[in-house]
């Protein structure tokens, strides 16, 4: 109870601040909708090729993931201001649980990201997206707890580092490989085998091909199995890391 | 309030080779009564912040073991936390948020309300000469503003015990009288217990029963400010004379009561008198008997600084 209550409170403080500065709200939407509109046309003509029958059952599980990989790496940010502040040993000078302080700002995370996803897929029905409605709604699901894992991560990694620079050396090392190898924009099915296997080594590139596999209404088989059980081991290794940084002394 | 031995705490700064250990604190014992109001006055890196970072469990100690409020400091660090409140020296509040909801959000971490935060939060605004300033972005406060709102985010959930690292720094003479006289009324009004950290002595001596001076991380003095400036021996009477004849006069004549040597410069005769105020009388007569004429006559008490001067043969502005 007590814990719930704390976490609604970080919770709540996290979401007025980010009301405070609407352009960054306004930038989030604006990314995957310039993706949808930009890069959607491009990836038309391929879906044959790609093996889909609607090439964006392809291309939203792919930006899903990505705004939920890209958004909560860098998290951190905002983190490393109010460590600066005095905010994060403010609050962890009062009894609140540790776990508290960082679940209310994932929890945050997460709200933004199902905000910009639900806007994200409605694009993609606008330009012609179609599939399975229980798919696409276990998929969504899936996109967003997978934010909270990587938030979680990227909280723990901003309190390790402590310097925006640090953390934008590590965040941009992270997030570029973590792109290109889970198959994000195109399906690593068209890739040569030496990458697939390496690509195989990744978690997420799990997650991705199997919310393709909801989309198209493949439920009940290994891909979105996969899928689920990978976001929970993330979800479980984030919070555990994210936790540990926070109670850590000096963090 | 606070019981503790041999608290000490080590950093380690550099890699490998490099690799030093700063101690910053080395084995403190602090112990503090209910209802008192205690000073720990140091120059910078004394070690004071530190040692307030180890009594509110923001970090663990190397050695030493403490009770803090009624619980231990190393197996109940939450209930430690929910009895005490904490100023630190650097800021407490986003410069993102609002001055109102900071402080209300605070308090409610500590488990109050949310109406009684509001209540309680307004209230401190109040004494704290901070009104009209509930609704605005904490980066547009002036910089003794948003100290002001440190100090009562600090105190928003009514701590028995509250630590208070440098308080006033940054406060203008008349909000640093104002904070002494909200500091005195904690113990008064309230019953809280109160530890503070300052490097001024004028500071100190208006505001604390006892004063613990912290130096290299070891503590070299703790006393009442009246019985700390006992240890030096006298008051300082300055004598300045009318002309260069008197000079030599009126050194003879205080040399008779001084207790070491006295002290000439220019017109200017000074020695340390035990009880200076007592003696003035028979002095006065003495000079007068002698013929030295005086110009002005000034007893001054020792200060802080005369005190730690004495302890670690620094004076407290030099070492800052
Ligand atoms: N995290 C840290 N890593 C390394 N050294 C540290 C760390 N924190 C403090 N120190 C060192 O410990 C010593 C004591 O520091 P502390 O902050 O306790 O001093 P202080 O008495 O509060 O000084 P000030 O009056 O400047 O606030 C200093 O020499 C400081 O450099
Ligand atoms: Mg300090």
């Amino acid at each position: 109870m007590k814990f719930f209550r704390e976490t609604g409170i970080i919770f709540r403080r996290q979401l007025r601040l980010t009301l405070r500065e609407p352009q960054w709200i306004v930038i989030g939407l604006l990314q995957p909708a310039l993706y949808l509109v930009l890069f959607g046309p491009l990836l038309e003509p391929l879906s044959r090729q790609l093996g889909a029958a609607n090439a964006y059952t392809l291309f939203v599980p792919g930006l899903l993931v990505q705004l939920a990989v890209f958004g909560a790496l860098f998290v951190g940010f905002g983190l490393i201001g109010e460590y600066r502040d005095g905010v994060i040993e403010a609050e962890r000078v009062t009894p609140a649980s540790r776990t508290a302080l960082l679940l209310g700002r994932v929890l945050k995370d997460m709200l933004q990201m199902a905000i910009q996803g639900a806007i994200l897929i409605g694009l993609g029905f606008a330009f012609g997206l179609r599939g399975s409605a229980v798919g696409i709604i276990v998929g969504f699901i899936l996109a967003v707890v997978l934010t909270g894992s990587i938030a979680a991560a990227g909280y723990a990694l901003a309190l390790t580092v402590k310097t925006e620079d640090a953390l934008a050396a590590v965040a941009n090392g992270v997030s570029l490989p973590l792109i290109l190898l889970s198959g994000i924009l195109l399906p690593m099915s068209i890739a040569p085998l030496w990458l697939q296997r390496v690509s195989d080594l990744v978690p997420v590139k799990h997650i991705v091909t199997g919310i393709r596999d909801l989309f198209t209404g493949d439920i009940f088989s290994w891909g979105p199995f996969w899928a689920i059980f990978w976001t929970i081991i993330l979800v479980v290794a984030g919070v555990w890391i994210g936790t540990r940084t926070f109670r850590r002394q000096n963090a | 309030m606070i019981q503790a031995t041999g608290l000490a705490r080590s950093f380690f700064t550099g890699r490998r080779a490099g690799r030093a250990e700063v101690k910053a604190v080395s084995g403190v014992d602090i112990s503090v009564a209910e209802g008192e109001i205690v000073g720990f006055l140091g120059p910078n890196g004394a070690g004071k912040t530190t040692t307030l970072r180890m009594l509110t469990t923001l970090l663990t100690p190397t050695a030493g073991h403490a009770t803090v409020a009624g619980y231990d400091l190393a197996t109940e660090p939450v209930k430690v936390r929910q009895a005490i409140g904490y100023v630190s020296q650097s800021g407490s509040t986003s410069s993102q948020a609002i001055a109102g909801s900071e402080i209300v959000d605070h308090g409610m971490l500590y488990g109050i309300s949310k109406q009684q935060a509001t209540t309680r939060g307004r209230e401190l605004f109040d004494q704290l000469d901070l009104d009209g300033m509930w609704n605005r972005p904490t980066k547009t406060l002036s910089g003794g503003q948003r100290r002001r709102l440190d100090i009562a985010m600090g105190l928003v959930h009514d701590p028995k015990l509250v630590f208070l690292d440098e308080p006033t720094t940054g406060l203008d003479p008349q909000a640093r009288a104002n904070l002494w006289t909200h500091i005195s009324d904690l113990r008064t009004k309230r019953g809280s217990t109160v530890f503070l950290t300052t490097h001024y002595l004028d500071e100190a001596d208006a505001l604390c029963d006892r004063i613990m001076v912290i130096d290299h991380g070891v503590i070299v003095a703790s006393d009442t400010p009246n019985q700390l400036k006992r240890q030096v021996s006298g008051d300082l009477v300055s004598l300045t004379v009318t002309s260069e004849e008197d000079v030599a006069r009126a050194a003879a004549t205080l040399a008779t009561v001084a207790e070491g040597d006295v002290a000439t410069d220019g017109l200017l005769v000074s020695a340390r008198v035990r009880d200076g105020g007592v003696a003035m009388p028979d002095l006065l007569r003495a000079l007068d008997a002698a013929g030295a004429s005086l110009e002005s006559i000034e007893v001054r008490r020792p200060t802080l600084d005369d005190v730690f001067l004495t302890m670690t043969g620094r004076s407290l502005r030099e070492s800052e």
